[in-house]
């Protein structure tokens, strides 16, 4: 159906046929260390991570605690990002919504990546009719914009965390079909496959053990890229009240409170935004500098 | 051409099928009956029988699917089940909203994306391209309902250049609102349009045409505008017509921000109320013009394109 248009990241493309070919991975590693943005990326992501792991330990205010009389200040000594309208530590709540981003932003892409990767890589490895059947089906998925996959499953599922995860994993489940399926079909035309099927390998043994290690580049830039993709969609989901439900704190619900006086106090907003924004661009910047190492445009 | 119109026409019947019976599994077959949802877990049986009859939901799932597609298909929409007004009449007041402010984005997200990203591949490494870069990584970064918060704050609120909330009355009024949901949507596409621009103008100027061009000595700027610009532009706008769908899903969060009153609104409203028959047609609506921009996009590049009408 839509087969000659750019996929989301139009290098994708081009990077699984580059992945796929052996003998570049030592190039890649050369890359990254050699890059600038690449450690700086990895730094922020890693950063995130610990905050999402150890942040209930660490905050300073009972982030779920309201107190009317410390309600809507603006950043202090005692409250580094301010109080929100019900007086709760803003400082805490963003804290503690890195986990709430993250648990969803990361489990969504791999769910997605681990049930996409197996039906891309039937419809790349038998063609024919399964493969008409299954790209039809992904593109048909694919041509719905992910923001509103997520609100029609929120609208089936009702709001929720749960639903926020099965939301954005079926968002984003056609992308890696697609991506799986063409670099499947790259690593298909290969001595070796033809070789195992003679040795009387079962098919599923070697997608297993033959394609799966040969097309996991490029789906590990891909998992990165959208897991940036992610923490924006659980934002906006969260944002539309779809997602996270307060109390409990997430970035998304954050700004929707903060809407309601943004006058008087603009703080949670504001800080919750940046947020979303700092998650985003690390992982933008580790999976932009994977993509970009790979692009045959790069001076390497 | 004119086959090509035809077969890609006659595609659009099993895809809006299929897309209509995704959105009718999605809200019966899925958990979550939409009787209790909207009466309640501790609703009577008695309420709940009379609410499935309402709604048609004690017939079988086969006369509900055909009832449903008739509906859908003829623009019927039934009424509200929160207040009973029409919806019908609820969507054409809210969908001018939506389009303008999709329109007025893409339009923004073109006139500052494609000159950006031709001065970034044209000054390659050089200031402006390092800002190009900087500025799509931005757009890329920045959820759009956070842009738009931030705009709200500093041109609504600090510097009250324009109105904060709604739609406006009359033309010049819904103008000044229009411009900040706007400028915010079309910010974002702008980062996108930046670096398709840039990197299919990269791919072009390297191409044995332009090479060819200046070796004949024509001007440099003739080059990049008559020979390279022209070509590069063909994935620039098929790129656009699937972002254009983006930014359409975009104006829901944003004019929640803006309070906006478009079809966002309404379908977002609808889930909260769990008002059922609102959230049905504003999916189908959206889902529409999903179905819609694809068959437009697919005509435009076959138009531009003459080599994929012959595939």
């Amino acid at each position: 159906m839509r087969g000659d248009r750019p996929a989301d990241h139009p290098a994708l493309s081009d990077l699984a046929e580059q992945l796929a070919t052996p003998g570049r991975r030592g190039v890649i590693l050369t890359y990254i260390t050699g890059n600038v943005v690449a450690p700086i990326g990895m730094l922020l992501v890693l950063v995130l991570i610990v905050l999402a792991f150890v942040g209930p330990w660490i905050v300073p205010h009972d982030p779920l605690e309201q107190s009317f009389l410390s309600a809507s200040q603006g950043p202090s000594a005692e409250y580094w990002f301010g109080t929100d309208a019900f007086g709760r530590d803003v400082f805490s709540r963003v804290l503690l919504g890195t986990q709430a981003s993250l648990a969803i932003g990361v489990t969504a892409p791999v769910l997605a990546a681990l049930c996409g990767t197996w039906v891309g890589m039937l419809a790349g490895y038998f063609g024919g009719w399964t493969d008409r059947l299954l790209s039809r089906f992904s593109d048909l998925l694919m041509s719905f914009p992910t923001l509103l996959l997520g609100i029609m499953i929120a609208a089936a599922l009702g709001p929720g965390f749960r639903t926020a995860i099965i939301a954005i994993a079926i968002a984003l489940f056609p992308r890696f079909v697609r991506l799986a399926r063409s670099a499947t079909q790259v690593v298909r035309r290969e001595p070796f496959i033809d070789a195992s099927i003679a040795s009387g390998r079962g098919p599923l043994a070697i997608m297993a053990r033959h394609v799966l290690p040969n097309i996991a580049g490029p789906l590990i830039v891909a998992l990165s890229l959208w897991i940036a993709t992610a923490i924006r969609l659980e934002a906006a989901l969260s944002f539309l009240g779809l997602g996270t439900q307060p109390p409990a704190p997430s970035w998304g619900n954050m700004i929707r409170d903060g809407m309601g006086d943004l006058v008087g106090d603009p703080w949670p907003a504001a800080f919750a935004g940046a947020a979303i924004t700092v998650a985003v661009l690390a992982f933008n910047m580790v999976g932009d500098a994977l993509r970009d190492l790979l692009d045959p445009e790069m001076d390497v | 051409m004119f086959s090509y119109i035809l077969r890609r026409g006659l595609e659009v019947i099993p895809t809006v099928l299929l897309v209509l019976t995704l959105v009718f599994l999605a809200l019966r077959i899925l958990p979550g009956d939409p009787a209790i949802a909207a009466l309640g877990e501790y609703a009577t049986p008695d309420a709940i029988a009379t609410f499935r009859q309402k709604l048609g939901l004690d017939q079988p799932l086969w006369v509900q699917y055909v009832t449903f597609v008739g509906h859908a298909l003829t623009g019927d929409f039934g009424k509200s089940m929160t207040n009973g007004t029409s919806i019908n009449a609820l969507l054409a007041s809210s969908l001018p909203y939506t389009i303008e402010l999709a329109l007025a984005a893409t339009l923004i997200g073109i006139v500052i994306g494609v000159p950006l990203g031709a001065v970034a591949a044209v000054r390659r490494n050089r200031a402006p391209d390092i800002f190009g870069r900087l500025f799509a990584l931005a757009g890329f970064s920045l959820p759009d309902f956070y842009v738009g918060v931030l705009l709200l704050m500093a041109f609504s609120l600090h510097l009250d250049w324009f109105p904060m909330l709604g739609g406006g009355e009359g033309f010049f009024d819904q103008l000044h609102h229009l411009v900040l949901p706007a400028v915010t949507l079309g910010l974002v596409m702008a980062a996108f349009v930046m670096r398709l621009t840039r990197s299919s103008l990269l791919e072009v100027l390297r191409r044995d045409y332009v090479r060819t061009a200046r070796g004949k000595g024509v001007a440099e700027h003739w080059v990049i505008f008559k020979h390279a610009l022209r070509n590069a532009l063909i994935p620039v706008t098929t790129g656009m017509g699937i972002y254009l769908l983006t930014t359409l899903s975009g104006t829901i969060t944003v004019e929640l921000v803006f309070s906006r009153p478009g079809l966002g609104q309404l379908l977002i409203g609808g889930i909260t109320a769990r008002d059922y028959t609102m959230v049905q047609a504003g999916l189908v609506v959206f889902a529409f013009f999903v179905v819609l921009v694809n068959l437009l996009t697919d005509l435009l590049c076959a138009a531009i394109d003459p080599r994929i009408t012959l595939r």
